[in-house]
Formats: C-alpha cells, sequence, structure tokens
C-alpha cells in the first residue's frame, strides 16, 4: 500500500473505533484528522448538554467528554504505536463560554511519549478559531504489546 | 412585621428537596447524564445511573473518563450553588417556597477543573461527594471524589476552581 492509501486506511479505522465508543456517539462526535500524535474531533451542538439553562451554554463536563476522547486518540495514533491508553490526569481550563448553537472542534497532540506515560495538549474551538474555549493537559497510560 | 410561626420541619424539607430538584432539573446536561442527588440536611451525595451510553471502552468495559469527570464537574457545580442558597434559605434571605425554575441564582463558573483517574469506572452506579475548600465572594476552590463499591477505594478525585455568581444584594 503508497503512504497515501495507508494514511486514508489509518484514518478510516481509527474513525470507526473513535465513532464507536458509545459515549462519543451519545454526544454526536466525528473524527475530522487522525496522525502522526494528532486528532482532531468534532462535536455538534445538542441542547441536551447545555450546562445552564438561562444562557444555552454547553456545560463543561461535555467539553471534557470531548477532550478527553480527543486527547486518547493522538495517544493513539502517535508513531510508536501503542496498544492501549487509559487517562492517568486531565486538567483543563475554560476560558469562555462556547457560543450557544455553535459546533465544538478540538485539536489534540501528544507532545511526548515515554515508555509507560503520553503527555498531551489539546485546545478546544467554536466557530470564532481565533478565541480558544478551553485548553486541557493532561497524561495518559501508554499500553505496550 | 408580625413574627410568622415557624413552618412543621417535614414542610421545610419538603420545600428544601423541591428546591433541590428545581436547581438539578433545570440542567439538561444533568439529566442527559442521568446524575441524582440524595440530600442529607445540607450535605449532597450525587450519584450517576448507569447506562451503556456512558461506556468509553466497550472492551473492558469501562465507564468514559469524560463522563467521570463531567460528573464530579456537576457534582461540584451543584454542591457549590447548594451551599449559598442554603445560607439564604437559613438567613431567609431567598423564600424557599417561591424558587421556580426562572429565579434560580446563576450557576458559578468553572475556571479550571482537574481530574485524577485512579481506577477504571465499572459498568455500574457511581457516586460522588464535593468539599468546599473556599468559598469566597468572588472565587471558589473545590475538592470532589468519585466512588463505586466502596467508599475508600476512589474512582477518582478533583479539585477545581470557580467564578461564583454576582449575589443579589441582601434587603434590610
Amino acid at each position: 500500500m503508497d503512504r497515501e492509501a495507508e494514511v486514508v486506511d489509518k484514518t478510516k479505522i481509527a474513525r470507526q473505533f473513535i465513532e464507536a465508543i458509545p459515549h462519543a456517539r451519545a454526544l454526536g462526535m466525528a473524527l475530522i484528522e487522525i496522525g502522526d500524535g494528532e486528532a482532531e474531533i468534532r462535536m455538534p451542538y445538542n441542547e441536551e448538554i447545555v450546562g445552564d439553562p438561562k444562557t444555552r451554554v454547553i456545560h463543561g463536563g461535555a467539553v471534557s467528554a470531548l477532550m478527553d476522547t480527543c486527547c486518547g486518540a493522538a495517544v493513539m495514533s502517535h508513531p510508536e504505536a501503542p496498544a492501549g491508553t487509559a487517562t492517568i490526569d486531565l486538567r483543563i481550563d475554560y476560558m469562555r463560554a462556547a457560543t450557544p448553537g455553535e459546533a465544538i472542534a478540538t485539536k489534540a497532540v501528544c507532545y511526548h511519549i515515554t515508555h509507560a506515560v503520553a503527555f498531551v495538549r489539546a485546545t478546544a474551538y467554536d466557530e470564532d478559531s481565533d478565541c480558544p474555549v478551553a485548553t486541557a493537559t493532561g497524561a495518559f497510560t501508554v499500553e505496550r504489546h | 412585621m408580625a413574627h410568622k410561626r415557624p413552618e412543621p420541619m417535614q414542610v421545610v424539607k419538603q420545600h428544601r428537596d423541591a428546591a433541590l430538584h428545581t436547581l438539578v432539573s433545570g440542567v439538561p446536561y444533568i439529566r442527559f447524564l442521568g446524575i441524582e442527588f440524595d440530600r442529607r440536611g445540607d450535605e449532597l451525595t450525587a450519584i450517576l445511573h448507569y447506562n451503556d451510553k456512558l461506556i468509553g471502552n466497550p472492551i473492558l468495559p469501562a465507564l468514559h473518563g469524560g463522563v467521570t469527570a463531567a460528573f464530579l464537574e456537576v457534582t461540584s457545580i451543584i454542591t457549590l450553588s447548594w451551599s449559598f442558597l442554603w445560607e439564604d434559605f437559613e438567613s431567609s434571605a431567598i423564600d424557599v417556597t417561591q424558587l421556580e425554575a426562572d429565579n434560580l441564582p446563576r450557576l458559578p463558573k468553572t475556571i479550571d477543573f482537574t481530574v485524577d483517574y485512579l481506577r477504571s469506572g465499572l459498568p455500574r452506579d457511581a457516586y460522588a461527594c464535593a468539599m468546599i475548600s473556599r468559598s469566597g465572594r468572588r472565587y471558589a476552590s473545590v475538592r470532589a471524589e468519585a466512588w463505586q463499591d466502596n467508599r475508600e477505594r476512589l474512582m477518582a478525585q478533583a479539585t477545581g476552581h470557580f467564578v461564583m455568581p454576582p449575589r443579589e444584594p441582601k434587603g434590610g
């Protein structure tokens, strides 16, 4: 298989894998891009995940779920190819309320990996891509084959 | 003003339970996850009712890490809101019988939230408690813990910081 076909194939497998996670499905998450320790996942706006009924802003917890999924996907796509991963810790900073009605996209980068631990950073945006909604940093386990 | 005769304790309890229900049921995301709150006086315990849509790893199976984080964050926010509502009930700044979905106080806003995952979440109910480390006029620090079968074997713990909503100035 040539390099391009291989990337397409890997992306397709990763997409099926992520979209098969029950909670990712429940939140309507869709994989946009993945590869080399980086991942981008989108989550549509949904009235069911509103956290503040007065402002209709989605709950921070739903952003956490998106961040966690995206960080895990970035770890799995790292060239060192862990067999599996689990979150050790995840810190989320909420910069501003996400605009009601807009989808949220998260980009995660696994910027360092050791034998046992993967370090990840992520940023979440709504349609105003210049001004992040939230950032995350986390440590994930690296399961070996 | 003539002193009002105190209401029977059972009635007070009903009003407080109704106020908690109004606070919790007004948030769609809490319903989406299936979280309920159990009240003992001013102390709250959150219950996350198991549902297949909460799974993050179908092979193990295990709860989604994001669900655990959300559960702890919901518990922290409701516990904080409840603590200042409680003060207002006690001081009669808020009439507990008049609390409706459209006149609830604004919720605290999360500044940051950090979750330590200690054990994988099993596909069953989970419980959580939040402790307010400090609650000032503008900011609050909260710790929260989640567990499943055994209170001593935590599934996860969290710390978070919140901006408190502006409070109505207390009238005379």
